[in-house]
């Protein structure tokens, strides 16, 4: 095996078990107490904030925020998937419009 | 008659399906076009590793030939996040044997983000199978990415700038689908808040996790005003919504 091979290989390992270690230590370490009332607190709680964090640091980054368009690129189509949600509540249409509308208007506007 | 598991895990995770095949693409038309490795690499990558953003560092620190300790370390750091991802299944995975291992591998944003938005039923270890078929399916959807993006590399001319906004749409629809399970919009400012404090006030690469950090701290501090609602809820038993 030629030493760039090997590197490789140990590379894609390292890298496997540090991804797999942050995925695996709550339930290492806490596995056991899964029935406590925090545990249940924040099996409650804690999703929808993650889903909101995600939208609120992803949503801004996938916008333009200069003149004239001032965001107004990424949040079209977010209030667009919005508005489709409340409405018909079909996850693959809000979507679908929602990215449809996002790539249309990336693609028609030059930034 | 209820859906076959196979049906209702694709059709749980078909949205994913439209960000996982242009997200592992691009990690594989970079991998591809910085680095001199064989086109198959990419999608082995997201057999074993399997991690967006993960990934896309990795080709940075290849093209680096960065020593093994740093990848480590950061690789730890980029996705310390994930911590907070199995404090709120450890109940929901509880008891699911052989699939475990598999479910904690899988855990990724998006999954995470279906398995904990779907609606449950009372049959925890059908609950389950499904579960390890949504991981699955997401999987296979990103590794198929990876593989398509890596072999046509430059090749790749189909115009499909701004088809990544799927996942952040997912992330929308799964809000609002939070929303009305818990009948409750406080989490929902809370990480709102948490997101654009963070998004102002830190580095790129570390926003995330201070965001969940703070949703965190903000959780613990409320909890013993909510204690005891769990409380009863362990008296009496499992208890619906």
């Amino acid at each position: 095996m030629s030493n760039e091979t090997l590197y490789l290989l140990s590379f894609i390992l390292v890298t496997a078990a540090a991804t797999f270690l942050t995925r695996l230590m709550p339930f290492a370490f806490l596995g056991k107490h899964s029935s406590h009332p925090l545990a249940q607190h924040l099996g409650r709680y804690l999703p929808a904030g993650i889903m909101a964090v995600l939208v609120a640091i992803f949503l801004p980054r996938s916008a333009h925020w200069q003149m004239p368009v001032f965001g107004l690129d990424a949040l079209v189509p977010a209030a667009l998937v919005i508005v489709l949600h409340l409405w018909r509540r079909n996850a693959l249409l809000s979507m679908l419009a929602g990215t449809g509308c996002y790539m249309l208007i990336q693609q028609q506007l030059s930034f | 008659m209820p859906q076959h598991n196979w049906l209702v895990a694709l059709k749980t995770s078909l949205p994913v399906l439209f960000g996982y095949l242009p997200l592992g693409a691009s990690f594989g038309v970079l991998f591809s076009t910085q680095l001199d490795y064989a086109w198959w690499i990419a999608p082995l990558m997201g057999v074993i590793i399997y991690a967006g953003s993960g990934q896309l560092l990795a080709v940075t620190l290849l093209v680096t030939f960065t020593g093994l300790t740093q990848v480590f370390i950061a690789m730890l750091l980029l996705n310390a996040r994930h911590v907070f991802y199995g404090l709120s299944l450890l109940d929901a995975f509880k008891g699911a044997g052989w699939r475990k291992p598999y479910l904690i591998f899988g855990l990724t944003d998006e999954t995470y983000s279906l398995l904990t938005s779907r609606a449950r039923s009372e049959d925890k270890k059908r609950e389950q199978q499904i579960d390890f078929l949504i991981t699955l399916f997401n999987q296979g959807y990103w590794i198929v990415g990876c593989g398509l993006g890596a072999w046509l590399g430059r090749a790749l001319t189909f115009d499909a700038t701004g088809i990544e906004f799927a996942l952040i749409a997912l992330f929308i629809v799964l809000c609002i689908e939070q929303y009305k399970a818990l009948q409750s919009s406080f989490p929902i400012w809370l990480g709102f808040a948490a997101g654009l404090l963070s998004l102002l006030l830190f580095p790129a690469s570390q926003q995330l996790l201070i965001a969940m950090l703070l949703i965190c701290v903000v959780l613990f501090w409320q909890y013993p005003a909510n204690k005891h609602r769990y409380q009863n809820h362990l008296a009496r038993g499992p208890v619906d919504e």
